[in-house]
């Protein structure tokens, strides 16, 4: 049943969410910690383990994926209550911000890539695969 | 007109599903002819609602952008932390074990270096920028790694409005960035195999970011990219609040 999924996913928010409430508390800050974290690591190892033992079917599954699909356009929702009026005031520092984590990010991209040895790049695209492309 | 306008109020949460639904079509659109898919629609969109949002802010002058206007009310309870919340724990969903364990010790690396990066980069930015406090910090170097990060971070610390909204702001010129900017940058940092695409989609983490930018790089590298690029935002939301606030606190004070 479709719900079960939904329900599935909606323990595994809630569950997350006490864990993130109760380490908050634990580690003395006034702030849910990680609840959004926790929560999707559950999911991923409870939606496994039934997988495995073939308790979690294709109509359960579509519950989850729903809300998967939702996620672009309820990000959009937010953005469009978001207080930006008085945001932009403070334009030119989201641009360097977001700039900055481009490029810092980016720098260490051939770094990273080398752990575990290096990787051949791979074959030019034919003529076929570019006009799919 | 009145009878016209409390329908709307009413159904605030069925309204803003047909809104959000026309502003992706709208976006797809403008996607399609005016940057030929380089940007992409869901960037496109997001844009449009901060522009709403500026819009809705200015006629108003409330704090919940579009969703001052009473007729849009519902984009607030859309867009707000629950669903959100709901939602992005629903990405995390078919994520298989065993494609984590192939990403393996670069790509977990890429993620966790990833997220300190983008902060740390947001944060001096911010700091350049006059902020001092650690919770403003905080929120802007967690925009700095996805606009998601950012308001996940902001909440919990507990940040103003106008913080959380320039944290989204950030987190959405990075996504914009890396869609433009990455193929113009593969060839300097040797974004041409399976391997550096997994370090790249754990470093910049914005999934509509890293899979538009390798689309427009080399479609095959798309997956690779994606994969490690869905754990960065979870990773994220679990270290923005905790480990690096806190360490924050510790450095700033306060």
């Amino acid at each position: 049943m479709v719900l079960y999924g939904v329900a599935a996913l909606a323990v595994c928010l809630l569950v997350g969410t006490l864990i993130g409430e109760l380490l908050g508390v634990a580690v003395g800050v006034d702030a849910n910690v990680g609840g959004v974290g926790f929560a999707m690591i559950m999911l991923v190892l409870v939606t496994h383990w039934l997988r495995g033992k073939g308790r979690f079917p294709e109509a359960t599954a579509q519950g989850v994926l729903f809300w998967s699909a939702m996620y672009i356009p309820i990000v959009i929702a937010m953005a469009a209550t978001q207080n930006v009026a008085k945001a932009v005031t403070g334009g030119p520092m989201a641009i360097l911000a977001g700039l900055a984590a481009l490029a810092a990010g980016a720098a260490l991209v051939p770094a990273v890539a080398r752990i575990g040895g290096t990787a051949e790049p791979l074959p030019p695209l034919t003529e076929h695969e570019k006009q799919e492309a | 007109m009145d009878r016209f306008v409390s329908v709307f109020e009413d159904n605030n949460l069925v309204v803003a599903f047909a809104v959000v639904g026309a502003l992706m079509l709208l976006s797809g659109w403008l996607s399609r002819k005016l940057t030929h898919g380089r940007l992409q629609g869901s960037a496109i969109a997001i844009l449009l609602g901060l522009g709403l949002a500026y819009w809705g802010g200015e006629a108003t002058g409330g704090e919940d952008g579009l969703a001052d206007y009473a007729v849009f009310s519902g984009l607030g309870l859309m867009g707000g932390a629950m669903l959100r919340d709901f939602a992005i724990v629903a990405t995390a969903y078919g994520v298989d074990l065993r494609e984590i364990r192939r990403a393996g010790l670069s790509g977990a690396l890429s993620i966790l270096l990833g997220v300190v990066t983008s902060f740390v980069a947001g944060a001096v930015v911010a700091a350049f920028f006059g902020y001092t406090d650690a919770v403003s910090l905080a929120t802007i170097g967690s925009g700095a790694a996805t606009y998601i990060v950012g308001p996940v971070t902001g909440t919990a610390v507990g940040a103003s409005s106008d913080v959380i909204a320039l944290s989204v702001a950030a987190g959405l010129v990075k996504s914009v960035v890396v869609m433009v900017g990455t193929p113009l940058i593969a060839p300097l940092i040797g974004l041409n195999n399976p391997k550096s695409a997994m370090a790249f989609g754990g470093l910049l983490g914005t999934t509509s970011g890293v899979a538009g930018g390798l689309a427009a790089t080399d479609k095959r590298l798309v997956p690779y990219g994606a994969m490690t690029a869905t754990f960065y935002t979870g990773v994220g939301c679990l270290l923005g609040p905790s480990v690096l606030y806190v360490t924050l606190r510790a450095i700033v004070g306060g």
